[in-house]
């Protein structure tokens, strides 16, 4: 008599401490072994694109801080590089490195909450209670800068929304010298940790050819040894008179995945320094008027000053009948936003390429195989945040 | 390669293919037949000279009041020649558009997206389910005569002890303005102020 193969389905979420947000997870069983996995996701699902079909281009770009909530001024600048693109106009020169700045706070941001959690979900709490305090430090960069810790709305078409605080650049120049050390003592607890590496060695395993195929993009596509950044590759803004490494990958597992992000951290702190050095006094937004609002001095001064910051916070600036993509390298991956006007104050389509949106449709190829325990190592390393997924 | 180099290719090689090709804003848009799509794709990712492995984005637009409804748009991007190029499809509402899931496996969710959000079908997918909507739901929201409101809203009844769906009540209209005012932007501006100075 044949024995009947039974399986088990099992509900990993909605709700689920290791689900990283609103991820249902439905796994098929075997035991102990998954034999599929199906994503359920959709449970953030807010209509981020319907909404921006109906705001100005202004009041569309806060949406961009909702979607992958721990870094959003990356986010955002894939929007402001979009209409920029479209309205053909150039940044000035302390603006672009002040979205530098902020877009490599933003990566460390994102990469402290993935390699903390993602220890705490295979068993170590200490590094997430380090991480954070330092996370806070960064989000109180963001809050002296555009006065609010996560939804920071800073970038703007053509620039930024204020110049930053005097003492600002300073004491990120403080943190920057003693964040380093922060990264060395995470490490000391992790990379040569026997359960750390025990659950992270030849877990998530992703080759060359699939990481491409699946749309892979940023760590995912690093850690499988192909090197490829966007800030490299197709630069943007000032990266070009940056200087800073493209750490790789060898095996295409989770802990490799982990040891590129530590690696990136340390580049973007060299990064962050050479901006402080670099930086230049200057305008930080465009001087065209028509498409960034006067200062405050001027509207009492000036009558068309008034009528320009009426009508930029009515009616918003028109954009050229166009279509652009326009990508930037988020801490996840490619971030990027297909733009499509019409001519009017309104963006007619604006599709979001929201890089956890591939990478989590691989989780079933990922995890084929493995045991249930290991569901939370690779959706760990995955770095997947619902809200970029979901949209 | 540039793009204009691989403009050139893509119309010696496809010519009888594609529709039309043109480069705006630095980027290399083609257009092509539904049916053509899967020889355009193939030869995209296969030539040694072109190489686009990777899938970017599936992009369904939706112009109601054009013959041909729907457009996708599919972004391709190429490592090893560091470009990307923009694949364009035209079709009516009842067309069924082929799958691309067979040569671009990460194509699976995004058609899936496309079907949910626009309702266009696609044949050979292996499997065409809703995604980001809730279980149940109908309509599809990224449709421009889909209301920006929708239709149903969602909350916790305590008579019935259960959560329930009912229509949308809004306290308020949302307010729609019509911006067609004699404002625009620079271009016009400057003009005027050059014609001010010529006078």
């Amino acid at each position: 008599m044949s024995k009947k193969k039974k399986t088990m389905n099992l509900n990993f979420g909605p709700q689920h401490p290791a689900a990283h947000g609103v991820l249902r997870l439905i796994l098929q069983l075997d035991g102990e072994i998954v034999e599929k996995a199906d994503p359920h996701i959709g449970l953030l699902h807010r209509g981020t694109e319907k909404l921006i079909e109906h705001k100005t281009y202004t009041q569309a770009l806060p949406y961009f801080d909702r979607l992958d909530y721990v870094a959003p001024m990356n986010q955002e600048h894939a929007f402001a590089l979009a209409t920029e693109k479209l309205l053909k106009i150039e940044v000035p020169i302390r603006a672009q490195y002040l979205r530098v700045i902020f877009c490599e706070i933003g990566r460390i941001l994102s990469h402290l909450l993935n390699i903390t959690t993602q220890a705490l979900d295979v068993g170590a709490l200490t590094p997430s209670l380090w991480g954070f305090e330092e996370r806070e430090t960064l989000m109180t960069f963001y809050e002296r800068a555009s006065g609010s810790r996560l939804h920071a709305n800073y970038f703007r078409t053509g620039g930024v929304h204020q110049d930053i605080p005097g003492d600002l650049l300073k004491d990120i120049g403080k943190f920057c010298e003693t964040f380093p050390k922060t990264i060395d003592d995470l490490e000391n607890l992790l990379t040569d940790n026997r359960i750390f590496k025990q659950r992270n060695v030849q877990i998530g395993v992703v080759t060359k050819e699939d990481a491409l195929a699946y749309s892979f993009s940023g760590v995912m596509l690093r850690g499988s040894g192909v090197p490829w950044d966007l800030r490299k590759s197709q630069t943007y803004e000032c990266y070009k008179n940056l200087d800073f490494k493209i750490p790789i990958g060898k095996n295409g597992d989770c802990y490799d995945r982990y040891l590129c992000r530590i690696e990136e951290m340390r580049e973007s702190v060299k990064i962050i320094k050479q901006c402080i050095k670099q930086i230049p006094i200057g305008p930080i937004k465009t001087v065209d008027g028509k498409i960034s609002p006067p200062k405050k001095e001027e509207i009492k001064q000036s009558m068309e000053a008034l009528i320009h910051h009426f009508k930029l916070f009515t009616e918003g600036y028109r954009v050229p009948k166009g279509e652009v993509y326009c990508a930037v390298e988020a801490p996840k991956g490619e971030f990027g936003v297909y733009l499509i006007s019409d001519g009017s104050n309104k963006p007619y389509r604006c599709k979001i390429r929201a890089p956890g949106f591939s990478h989590l449709q691989a989780m079933d190829y990922l995890i084929r195989g493995h045991m249930l325990a290991d569901v939370p190592a690779v959706l760990g390393s995955l770095d997947i945040v619902f809200g970029e997924v979901d949209r | 390669m540039e793009l204009a180099d691989l403009n050139k290719l893509l119309n010696s090689e496809l010519t009888t293919k594609i529709n039309s090709s043109l480069i705006e804003n630095n980027e290399l848009l083609v257009s092509t037949e539904s049916k053509n799509l899967h020889s355009v794709l193939l030869f995209l990712k296969s030539n040694t000279q072109c190489k686009f492995k990777q899938l970017i984005d599936i992009v369904p637009v939706d112009y109601p009041n054009e013959e041909k409804r729907f457009k996708i748009y599919y972004l391709l991007l190429s490592h090893e020649n560091n470009s990307r190029v923009k694949i364009s499809i035209s079709f009516n509402i009842e067309e069924k558009i082929p799958s691309i899931t067979k040569i671009y496996p990460s194509a699976n969710w995004m058609e899936r997206e496309a079907f949910d959000m626009y309702g266009i079908k696609f044949k050979n997918h292996p499997d065409l389910r809703r995604i980001l909507t809730d279980y149940g739901f109908n309509g599809y929201p990224l449709r421009k005569d889909f209301p920006l409101t929708g239709f149903n809203e969602v909350r916790y009844s305590e008579k019935d002890k259960k959560v329930i769906y009912e229509q949308v009540k809004l306290e308020q209209d949302y307010r729609d303005f019509d911006f067609d005012s004699p404002w625009e932007g620079t271009k016009y501006m400057k003009q005027i102020k050059r014609e001010n100075k010529n006078e």
